[in-house]
């Protein structure tokens, strides 16, 4: 009986965290590697619509972006509340779309400036007329494949 | 000054936090989601050079106000309407058979008044500057659910499976390239079938 009276006194043994790093660790990879960066702050609202018939927009590398909607309520002082469009980090007018496809696809490899594919990521209360401005832009630098971004869903809830 | 049992151990104990502090960063910075949405190809600017005669009846006209009416061959329409009509004109194949356009697969009316086959029928998209850009994105969801509706039909007949799935596999680029060479043919066949002609008019000024 003696020789098991040590572990009546003792308190519970400590769990050991030495794995603990292990596990953040490989919780860090699982991220960083089906993650990726976002890279603009947005200054526009930008609630997209809906549509049900989507493609999804793979290889991010081929993607110019480029935004429309309402600036978000700390800009509207500044900017008003008609819809602006928004290129990497700063608002725009129509007429520099073009420029801005152009600088953007040059900075590109060779090989991907022919496959380029501008995603439109207008808010749903943006008028049409911006929105054909900003096409007939895009017409005028031959960039063509373009993508209207939507959430995933039903498309007549746009209309409420 | 000789040191016994080998170097001192390092205390690892903040390796956790640090890691955490990382994963935490990661976590804030980054977004999980892919972008999905409709593709489209917009008209190259200059006109081709040879001046192609498009016979009325295998134009289907839809025209959005500024309300977010629609006005579909002359017709005031519903919006849950269009898909039905425009699979139904797309669908037609009007013209009578043995003439080099008939077209054996469609199940339409062959209203002789409608589209000649789904390789002449166009689909022409007008809009008011003033329309809202929902309501064009549901219209526009509308009139690509057709074509994808049709294609899906074909490819369930031609090779028992939808053409929505087979061309999401062969876009991704996940996909053996194997399987992926397999598809191309299959999805350019129901492609061509009922190719995608959607023209996008200038948008109307006037009131």
């Amino acid at each position: 009986m003696g020789k098991f009276n040590k572990k009546k006194d003792g308190d519970l043994p400590a769990v050991s965290t030495a794995s603990l790093p292990d596990i953040v660790f490989m919780l860090l990879f699982f991220f960083m590697t089906v993650t990726t960066m976002k890279d603009s702050s947005l200054m526009v609202q930008n609630t997209l619509p809906n549509a049900s018939e989507v493609k999804k927009l793979e290889k991010k590398d081929r993607v110019l972006y480029v935004y429309v909607g309402k600036p978000t309520s700390q800009y509207q002082k500044v900017f008003g509340s008609e819809p602006k469009i928004q290129l990497n980090d700063k608002f725009a007018s129509v007429s520099e779309v073009g420029p801005f496809i152009l600088q953007e696809r040059a900075k590109k490899p060779q090989e991907l400036q022919n496959v380029l594919t501008t995603a439109l990521k207008v808010d749903k209360g943006a008028n049409m007329g911006l929105i054909s401005d900003i096409k007939q832009e895009l017409r005028k630098v031959n960039a063509l494949k373009i993508n209207y971004t939507t959430y995933e869903g039903d498309a007549f809830r746009n209309l409420q | 000054m000789s040191r016994r049992g080998g170097p001192p151990e390092v205390n690892a104990g903040s390796m956790a936090d640090i890691a955490f502090l990382l994963l935490i960063f990661f976590l804030v910075t980054t977004t999980i989601e892919t972008d999905a949405g409709l593709d489209r190809m917009l008209p190259p600017l200059e006109p081709p050079e040879t001046d192609v005669v498009i016979k009325q009846k295998n134009i289907f006209t839809v025209n959005i106000n500024k309300n977010g009416q629609l006005l579909v061959e002359e017709e005031l329409t519903q919006l849950k309407d269009l898909r039905a009509k425009a699979m139904a004109f797309l669908d037609n194949g009007g013209s009578p058979s043995g003439t080099s356009d008939y077209c054996n697969y469609c199940k339409g009316r062959r209203d002789a008044s409608s589209s000649d086959s789904p390789t002449k029928a166009i689909i022409s998209l007008k809009n008011d500057r003033e329309t809202k850009y929902g309501t064009y994105i549901t219209v526009q969801n509308e009139l690509v659910g057709a074509y994808n509706d049709l294609r899906n039909r074909e490819a369930q007949r031609l090779y028992g499976r939808d053409f929505t799935e087979m061309e999401g596999q062969f876009l991704n680029p996940e996909t053996p390239s194997r399987i992926r060479d397999e598809l191309k043919d299959k999805v350019r066949r129901v492609q061509e079938l009922f190719p995608q002609k959607l023209s996008e008019a200038q948008t109307s000024t006037a009131n």
